[in-house]
């Protein structure tokens, strides 16, 4: 007898008033009595429609019901089949417009917490099992992977699983891209994304760091050296300016430079070798989950009053809805239709203030959302010591230039046929932000998959060892 | 690992270091810098290419000791090994066609100025070095620019070697007594550069500078290194390390160098403090 319970178990969380002085994680996970209580909500539909939700197409039913019987390291075997990194899965992707979404309990009530459940089985899994997974014979053929991020990792796992010597380039000298270096610690905890790391080396995926491709080798190079097809999955990770006066100002942060300091390179540790400032009052322009992430780490890292800036109103951020409200329990305040004209500095140089103006919703523009116009006479400033640009970010020129037969938009992403992920090159494939621009850790990972079976596929036909330069 | 091949110490505050990284030394050029780790728990620091050996497989860093990890990375000896390598970064410095150049080095900044003397000066154009320092015992390279380049003016601001003054009044000296450069590269203190564009700017001559802000990956990310260049943001780890010198918005390149002024004088002071403890038994 299913549970008809038309909400779903609450996740257990770190108060707010506690979690918003420490990096350590604010959600808890369900129990296990929560998490089968939770299972027993599925109804087992005949439809399945939350598969078709799913950008990576896992078997959700299936693993439910398995959590259901108590069945846990089973479940993880089902998740596995189509995710390679389940852990960061639970945690990060945007379930409520995917899996979530088209749940049928949803129709009448709460759906069921499938990202809850996906979390807590690779938890479950991590906690439960030493073995590390086992090598698959090779198949002596090499595919080089650019980006140790979501789509990389990804691809990365499933040539390696199919017997492809897969080697991974990373310009940073810790892989995990966006993972490791963007989400901070108190939504995804590192320990998790080294895990998921490990078990892709465990599968005899090589980790190659400090290597700029583009730099260090070009794509060329990496044919050259004998690798017979190339993933370039390098993301969209130069930070965009609004071009406002005062954004050179000492204490103007962009999202990228802030939350890297803080999470690649640990500046909240007592004792880092990194520097942050130590602002009290913070902005931080923007409205999507980059901005609230860095709000947040702005207030752990103990500014007094910390404020997400957004143009339009709440309806239209494109946020997660679970952070927007985890940033107002932390005491994060929202001053939306609220847009900066410049940037005010003090005699040293640092930022002293933000000039704003007030906005209002007009007609809708080409996206689809209202557009923001200017309040006549509504001009006020800010107080804040330090502003986080978080107004997105572009992809990265560097293999771009320095790779003939490439073809981008005029965005500067790379183009590529859909379904495939193949590139205007032959033997050349991306995919995720480098495609796309700025999007989710799933849909990247979604590409990375796609780009993996296009790749053997390719291979397949190809005689072995053949050049392609 | 990049372990280090050889170890120089240059002045009292400078030191060379050549590492062993092949990848790194196959496609480094004049201008390009890398990044380092020193260890586990290090941050990230840029440094410009002082020299490269393509078949050894080796790229020679030089670097003053300013802050907490130019400490600890000046406590390394030879045969240990840096935790990261990564390069080359930015855009190569542009030598092709040049016939007649001022190479101006400030300090440590003539660690970045040499590798270009050199190139210069075997592709046969005539080189004129000015290389400035605050007294004779910091003096670093003399004998390497000396044989970089036809003419070389050394300056100190004390005159305990070389001529007494700034290496602008030697400039100036040299372009009045009728030399004309096809360009002027400047590589030094941000105020250095300063002064010699603002001097070439009155004559008219073409001047390159050698930015060296605060940065974090190297590769365009971080966005830490811009600077104002013509009116325009720009990215000193992807649109440079060189820039125009005559478009250069120095004044707020000066300024974004003290962000984490205080951060790093506490940092240095811990570095020395723990090195004096570990020192003690043995002094």
């Amino acid at each position: 007898m299913p549970n008809m319970s038309l909400k779903k178990n609450e996740m257990p969380v770190q108060a707010p008033e506690v979690r918003c002085h420490n990096f350590e994680e604010v959600a808890l996970g369900y129990t296990k009595e929560q998490a089968m209580d939770e299972a027993a909500r599925c109804l087992n539909c005949k439809n399945k429609p939350c598969i078709s939700g799913c950008p990576v197409a896992i078997d959700i039913p299936a693993f439910i019901e398995k959590v259901k019987e108590g069945q846990f390291e089973e479940a993880y075997g089902i998740l596995n089949r189509s995710s390679s990194l389940p852990a960061v899965c639970g945690r990060v992707c945007p379930q409520e417009t995917q899996c979530e979404s088209r749940c049928v309990r949803g129709i009448k009530g709460e759906p069921v917490a499938i990202g809850r459940l996906e979390r807590f089985v690779a938890d479950w899994h991590n906690a439960h099992t030493e073995n590390a997974p086992e090598k698959p014979a090779s198949n002596g053929r090499r595919v080089a992977v650019i980006g140790a991020g979501p789509s990389g990792l990804t691809c990365a796992g499933d040539l390696a699983k199919l017997g492809y010597e897969v080697t991974v380039f990373e310009a940073l000298h810790l892989a995990g891209g966006v993972l490791v270096y963007g989400i901070p610690e108190f939504r995804l905890p590192k320990a998790i994304v080294q895990k998921e790391i490990d078990n892709l080396t465990a599968l005899g995926v090589t980790m190659n760091t400090n290597m700029v491709i583009g730099r260090t080798l070009s794509v060329d190079e990496l044919f050259e050296d004998g690798f017979e097809a190339v993933f370039i999955g390098s993301g969209a990770g130069l930070p965009r300016f609004m071009g406002i006066p005062g954004e050179n100002l000492k204490g103007v942060y962009s999202a990228n430079e802030f939350l890297t300091r803080v999470n690649l390179m640990k500046a909240y540790r007592e004792g880092s070798a990194t520097p942050i400032q130590e602002a009290k009052r913070v902005a931080v322009v923007g409205g999507g989950n980059v901005a609230m992430d860095a709000a947040r780490c702005a207030k752990r890292l103990g500014a007094d009053e910390v404020s997400i800036v957004y143009r339009r109103s709440e309806e239209e951020m494109p946020a997660r809805l679970e952070e927007v409200e985890h940033a107002k329990e932390e005491g994060i305040l929202f001053r939306v239709l609220t847009n900066p004209v410049e940037i005010l500095g003090n005699e040293e140089k640092f930022v002293a203030g933000m000039r704003c103006v007030e906005m209002e919703l007009g007609e809708p523009d080409t996206s689809g959302r209202r557009s923001p116009i200017v309040k006549e006479g509504s001009e006020f400033v800010l107080d804040v010591d330090c502003v986080v640009m978080s107004i997105g970010t572009s992809p990265n020129p560097l293999i771009r230039n320095t790779t003939q037969g490439l073809e981008v938009n005029r965005r500067g992403c790379f183009i590529v046929e859909e379904e495939t992920g193949r590139t205007s090159r032959e033997g050349v494939y991306a995919g995720g932000d480098a495609v796309t621009g700025a999007a989710t850790v799933i849909l990247a990972m979604g590409a990375g998959k796609t780009a993996a079976k296009s790749i053997h596929e390719y291979l397949q036909n190809q005689p072995e060892h053949s050049s392609r330069v | 690992m990049f372990t280090i091949l050889k170890k120089r110490r240059l002045n009292p505050t400078v030191t060379l270091m050549e590492i062993d990284a092949p990848l790194v030394a196959k496609k480094a050029e004049p201008g390009q810098f890398i990044i380092l780790r020193v260890n586990e728990e290090g941050e990230r620091i840029p440094l410009t290419v002082a020299d490269f050996d393509r078949e050894k497989g080796s790229v020679t860093v030089i670097f003053q000791i300013v802050g907490a990890t130019t400490k600890q990375l000046d406590q390394l000896e030879e045969g240990d090994a840096l935790q990261d390598f990564v390069g080359p970064l930015g855009v190569a410095s542009h030598t092709e066609g040049l016939k007649k150049v001022a190479v101006i080095g400030g300090g440590v900044g003539c660690a970045i100025a040499y590798p270009i003397a050199k190139k210069l000066h075997q592709q046969g154009a005539e080189v004129h070095a000015v290389v400035g320092f605050r007294n004779q015992d910091l003096v670093i390279l003399e004998k390497e620019f000396r044989e970089a380049s036809g003419k070389l003016v050394l300056m100190t601001d004390d005159g305990s070697a070389g001529q007494k003054g700034l290496v602008t009044q030697a400039l100036k000296e040299l372009i009045e007594a009728g030399n004309q450069y096809d360009e002027v590269i400047a590589i030094g203190p941000l105020i250095m550069m300063k002064f010699v564009s603002q001097l070439t700017r009155e004559y008219g001559i073409k001047t390159v500078v050698s930015m060296n802000p605060i940065m974090i990956d190297g590769t365009g990310m971080c966005g830490g290194c811009r600077l104002t260049v013509g009116g325009e943001t720009k990215f000193a780890c992807v649109d440079g390390p060189d820039f125009d010198g005559h478009l250069v918005d120095f004044d707020e390149a000066i300024e974004r160098s003290g962000m984490y002024r205080g951060f790093e004088r506490h940092a240095y002071e811990s570095a020395c403090h723990l090195l004096n403890k570990e020192e003690a038994p043995h002094a």
